[in-house]
């Protein structure tokens, strides 16, 4: 038999090399720019059009996105084709998370765009993403040039890796089915307002 | 109207599996998420130890940076955004989507666009520093591997817009 347990992910197990990695990144990256694209995520319109109650595609391409993801995981992990102990798992500083967040929504809800949809919006020509993007710069370098000042703030509060079924105490399935409910119940929201705000299509 | 003007967009539903498996398939293969933000923090590391060499040695975060990266822009995350150009750019060229414009409520001026796009960018990019990632980078690829900063990284970003649509109600419907 071909199977091997536990394969991915590949690079960590040397089945691809540190050059071929990229080279998949940048296959990933043209999958990634065209669902993005192909979804409607280059209009700031209709980005913004999710706080609105008009248009909730974000909403639900996001939370769609994020249980696909999720549950392909677990699946992988239940047939032993993929150990989740070698998958990047976001750190939690719990201050930052959160004043980084807060900053991040005032800058959505200012520029339409988030940095990956900004990027998507560029490649079919959208000035005002360049706009987006140049600012987005102009924030990283504030940060970068004045690391010493938010250092203290960018470290505090730090939890290790904590997932969020090991925070409730409860099995990995179980919180992912949890989710999946919860996703259901505000995509049936989400598609009440689209009725309740009718727009015309961006 | 709705009729003439129907969506020419992915129903959102097949748009969100299919991004779903874009995720799936970078965990596989490469043991993490999807991003942004770092890519350009890639790009402006690197134009400052191009630019200001002495500087970058002797300030905090770019002496760090280099110290755990061997060449910044070699990295997983700028190869990746140069794919995120290439496939939005033919997805739009499918559409026949492809034109140069400064999207805006017709309430606002484009002047007025660019000046709130360039200072939202310049919050989303500083609070995608301090927050560790982007909406993908942070929200979207942490809340697949269940982070728990990714969900609160989430929450907090779709809540404070939320919080304040009132207040830039002007500049989208």
């Amino acid at each position: 038999m071909y199977k091997q347990i536990d394969m991915a992910p590949l690079i960590v197990n040397e089945i691809i090399s540190p050059d071929t990695n990229l080279f998949i990144a940048f296959l990933i990256g043209i999958g990634f720019g065209f669902v993005l694209e192909g979804s409607g995520f280059s209009s700031s319109r209709k980005l913004a059009g999710m706080f609105y109650g008009y248009d909730t595609t974000v909403l639900k391409v996001f939370f769609t996105a994020a249980i696909t993801a999720m549950v392909g995981m677990l699946f992988f992990s239940l047939f032993g084709w993929m150990d989740l102990d070698f998958v990047y798992i976001n750190p939690t500083y719990i201050t930052s998370a959160i004043v980084g967040g807060v900053v991040m929504g005032i800058g959505f809800i200012m520029g339409g765009f988030c940095p990956g949809t900004a990027f998507c919006a560029i490649s079919i020509g959208k000035l005002d993403a360049l706009a987006f993007i140049g600012g987005l710069t102009l924030g990283i370098v504030f940060f970068t040039e004045g690391y010493p000042l938010f250092e203290e703030m960018y470290k505090a509060n730090y939890l290790g890796t904590p997932t969020m079924n090991e925070l409730l105490d409860i099995p990995r399935g179980v919180f992912a089915l949890g989710l999946i409910l919860m996703a259901f119940a505000m995509f049936w929201v989400g598609e009440w307002a689209e009725k309740k705000f009718p727009r015309e299509e961006y | 109207m709705s009729e003439v003007k129907k969506t020419k967009y992915f129903n959102p539903y097949i748009g969100g599996v299919l991004l779903g498996l874009v995720l799936l398939a970078a965990n596989f293969v490469s043991g993490r998420g999807l991003g942004a933000s770092g890519a350009i923090k890639s790009a402006v590391v690197s134009t400052v130890n191009t630019v200001a060499p002495s500087h970058a040695e002797n300030s905090a975060f770019y002496k760090n940076y280099n110290e755990t990266h061997e060449n910044p822009m070699k990295s997983w995350l700028v190869f990746q955004m140069m794919g995120v150009l290439v496939g939005g750019f033919l997805s739009g060229a499918f559409a026949k989507r492809l034109k140069f414009k400064v999207e805006r409520s017709p309430k606002i001026t484009s002047k007025r666009r660019i000046i709130f796009a360039i200072l939202g960018g310049m919050f989303f990019g500083f609070g995608s520093q301090l927050g560790r990632g982007c909406t993908s980078g942070s929200a979207l690829s942490g809340m697949a591997v269940l982070s728990v900063g990714g969900f609160l990284t989430m929450a907090c970003i779709f809540g404070t817009a939320f919080a304040l649509a009132y207040f830039f109600r002007k500049n989208w419907i």
